[in-house]
């Protein structure tokens, strides 16, 4: 009987203190990224096994090009950092300000999603696409999913620019400006694994 | 209200962004020109390429996701050790099957 009152006590409280509802979205965004990040785990981990199996195709060292995936890596680093003044300026109000730094992220974001596109060209019409062997296959599924992954990023971005540009910065939006800046800088983690796992020891 | 504030105020400053961007440039560029001079070859330069890859998410966590910086986001911090936990066992434990699979199999 102690037990049912004290958790009929905690229900009330709970009830009764208002929802922080900005600050619960942001930890259920957290939590879904937490999960993505062991979906990419496993995606690490079957190209790590496979990555020897090269069926006499081309081995991780003949198909990377080091200049263009250091140009991918600024590209996204750069485009977190522009991230982070999209977040100053929201905290400051400056709605024009927010508007020109997304712009900014969205291009470079663009940039480094159009250099991974002509790279996987390149590879495809070389005749080493996925299906050429196991260890293509887990490449283009690992690195195709953080690529699909940013794709989705900037499509997210498209529409908050426009939510902010018609409703301005209001709590709801602001929200949003901090959900996606998560899920951006968040993929520049798992792309600082793609880059040192992937290409860096794959070349090296 | 004042942990709200204070989660606000943990957001970065232009500073601190600054400071993460130019930290994660330089931890990019290090293994970059290791591995593209050849100047460390064999298993050396793997160790070296995965512990600036460990600092680097380190800089991440810290300087643009403000992972730990306030009271009010001690649960991010508890769901993010949860996921470390499970990823060591997920990667460690498959490469370790899948290397004794291999070994066993004697394909080579």
């Amino acid at each position: 009987m102690a037990t049912e009152t004290t958790s009929t006590t905690l229900l009330r409280q709970t009830h009764d203190s208002p929802p922080d509802t900005a600050s619960t979205r942001l930890f259920g965004f957290w939590v879904y990224l937490m999960s993505d990040c062991i979906l990419f785990a496993s995606l690490f981990v079957s190209f790590a096994v496979l990555r020897g199996n090269s069926a006499g195709g081309p081995t991780a060292r003949q198909i990377v090009t080091l200049p263009v995936v250091l140009a991918e890596t600024v590209c996204l680093l750069s485009s977190s950092f522009a991230y982070g003044l999209v977040t100053l300026a929201m905290r400051r109000g400056a709605l024009r300000q927010v508007v020109t730094w997304l712009a900014l992220t969205f291009l470079l974001g663009a940039s480094f999603v159009a250099l991974e596109a002509s790279e996987f060209r390149r590879l495809i019409l070389d005749g080493n696409g996925p299906a050429r062997s196991a260890f293509l296959s887990s490449f283009f599924t690992l690195v195709g999913t953080h690529g699909l992954h940013v794709s989705c990023g900037l499509l997210w971005m498209i529409v908050l620019t426009a939510q902010v540009a018609r409703k301005g910065l209001g709590s709801r939006v602001r929200t949003r400006i901090r959900t996606l800046g998560l899920f951006w800088h968040f993929l520049d983690v798992v792309w600082i694994c793609v880059f040192s796992f992937v290409y860096l020891a794959g070349a090296a | 209200m004042s942990g709200r504030h204070t989660a606000d105020q943990g957001e970065g400053t232009l500073r601190s962004y600054g400071i993460g961007f130019a930290l994660s440039l330089v931890l990019t560029a290090v293994p970059f020109a290791l591995v593209m001079s050849s100047a460390v070859s064999g298993p050396a330069i793997v160790v070296i390429i995965a512990v600036f890859a460990i600092a680097q998410i380190g800089v991440h966590l810290v300087f643009f996701l403000h992972l730990g910086r306030a009271s009010s986001e001690r649960w991010n911090v508890v769901v993010f050790a949860y996921t470390v936990v499970v990823l060591a066992i997920l990667v460690g434990a498959s490469l370790w099957i899948m290397y004794h699979l291999g070994s066993n199999m004697m394909t080579h």
